[in-house]
């Protein structure tokens, strides 16, 4: 049996790996392009299709889960304005970059090993400061609800995002939890990580939440809201551009979002009720997975195996597996934890 | 019936981002019912459990 002229069983194959996706997508921010892109291509799309498709695929799932952050007022979307100027002039650097590389002959080697450190030096950094604070939380363990006009504390914020803040740069700007930070530093940080985005050629989901979090002083939860806002901006111009020449196929489009709408819903209402420290370690875990994946794909490149291709795609989608599960069963067992400490109470 | 084919390609891609902002936009809705219906017995059952 066909719909829209793919086959029921492939459909339903799309709804299901749309909400996992849909899941780490509303919950990190991040994800998207990153695991749908290679899964089409080891489906034996074309290149073309794989990556205009899985453009459109993330604009739409962005949609989906920046509407739910800012129901749960996640979203500072002054800070993302601010965001998509700096990313803009950086992904265009970043552009030039590769290209002076490819005329060198160098441009996959440099990009792999980039990509591969930075994937691995993002997630041991998140995962190390994770595991460090552990313990030292004393808010009780669950819930995290901060919304972009709650006043921040002090304490959350991190050592580098302090050092930023405190160059006093005019024009000063005031961000959502009271933080405020000079322009400039907004937008270099912006910049930085367009570069890179540009230079790797991804959506840069994973290096922007962190910046956000760890070089600005944004609370994680609206890191992600903002981060979210930002790819619904790039994403929908991405798939503009794709669309132009017919790289982008409804049929693979429409049952990835259905699955990824629901996902992206139970990944944002999450971040509202996981830990903040169980976010970054799954985060963390989710950039190292992600890292030992690329580095078999690079591998299978320079030694001529495209087995260790099909080991990298098979690790990065049981990495995905594994932390969405994850993110549903801490959700869980966080509002069990929630309605235990809140019984006696109630008596 | 709109025809898609017999528009210019920049109107193609337009259109391409329109319908999927219109199925983000309706399935956001979609599924915000849903929540509000399923919801609240299963995050009951979750927390009784």
């Amino acid at each position: 049996m066909e719909l829209f002229g793919i086959a029921l069983t492939m459909l339903l194959v799309f709804v299901g790996f749309g909400f996992m996706v849909g899941v780490l997508f509303g919950f990190f921010g991040m994800g998207g392009s990153f695991l749908v892109t290679p899964a089409l291509l080891v489906m034996g799309y074309p290149t073309t299709t794989a990556v205009g498709s899985g453009m459109a695929f993330v604009f739409g799932t962005a949609v989906i889960a920046t509407l739910k952050h800012r129901d749960l007022g996640q979203v500072d979307y002054k800070l993302g304005a601010l965001m998509v100027v700096g990313t803009t002039a950086g992904i265009e650097l970043g552009k030039m970059i590769v290209e002076h590389l490819e005329e060198l002959g160098l441009a996959g080697g440099v990009i792999g090993v980039t990509y591969v450190f930075m994937l691995g030096g993002i997630g041991l950094f998140v995962s190390y400061t994770a595991l460090k604070s552990d313990g030292s939380d004393d808010s009780g363990g669950g819930g995290h609800h901060e919304a972009a006009n709650d006043e921040i504390d002090p304490d959350d914020i991190p050592d580098i995002a302090k050092k930023i803040q405190s160059y006093n740069v005019p024009p000063m700007m005031t961000l959502g939890g009271g933080i405020r930070v000079s322009l400039w530093m907004i937008l270099g940080v912006a910049f930085a990580t367009g570069l890179l985005s540009g230079f790797l050629g991804v959506g840069g989901g994973f290096i922007r939440m962190p910046a956000l979090f760890y070089l600005i002083g944004v609370p994680v939860p609206i890191a992600v809201g903002t981060d979210l806002f930002e790819i619904v901006i790039s994403g929908g111009f991405g798939a503009f551009t794709y669309g132009l020449s017919g790289g982008v196929n409804l049929g693979i489009v429409v049952p990835l979002l259905a699955g990824s709408a629901l996902g992206a819903r139970i990944g944002s209402a999450a971040t509202s009720i996981v830990n903040e420290d169980d976010i970054k370690i799954y985060f963390g875990l989710m950039l190292l997975g992600g890292a030992v994946a690329v580095a078999f794909q690079q591998s299978a490149g320079v030694f001529e195996m495209p087995i260790l291709d099909t080991v990298g795609i098979i690790l990065i989608m049981l990495s995905a597996m594994l932390v969405s599960g994850a993110v549903i069963f801490s959700t869980i067992t966080e509002l069990r934890a929630n309605a235990r400490s809140t019984a006696p109470a109630a008596d | 019936m709109i025809d898609f084919a017999s528009l210019s390609p920049t109107a193609q891609a337009l259109a391409l981002v329109g319908v999927i902002l219109v199925e983000a936009l309706v399935l956001y809705g979609g599924y915000g019912l849903l929540e509000r219906v399923v919801a609240p017995p299963l995050v009951r059952r979750i927390t009784e459990s």
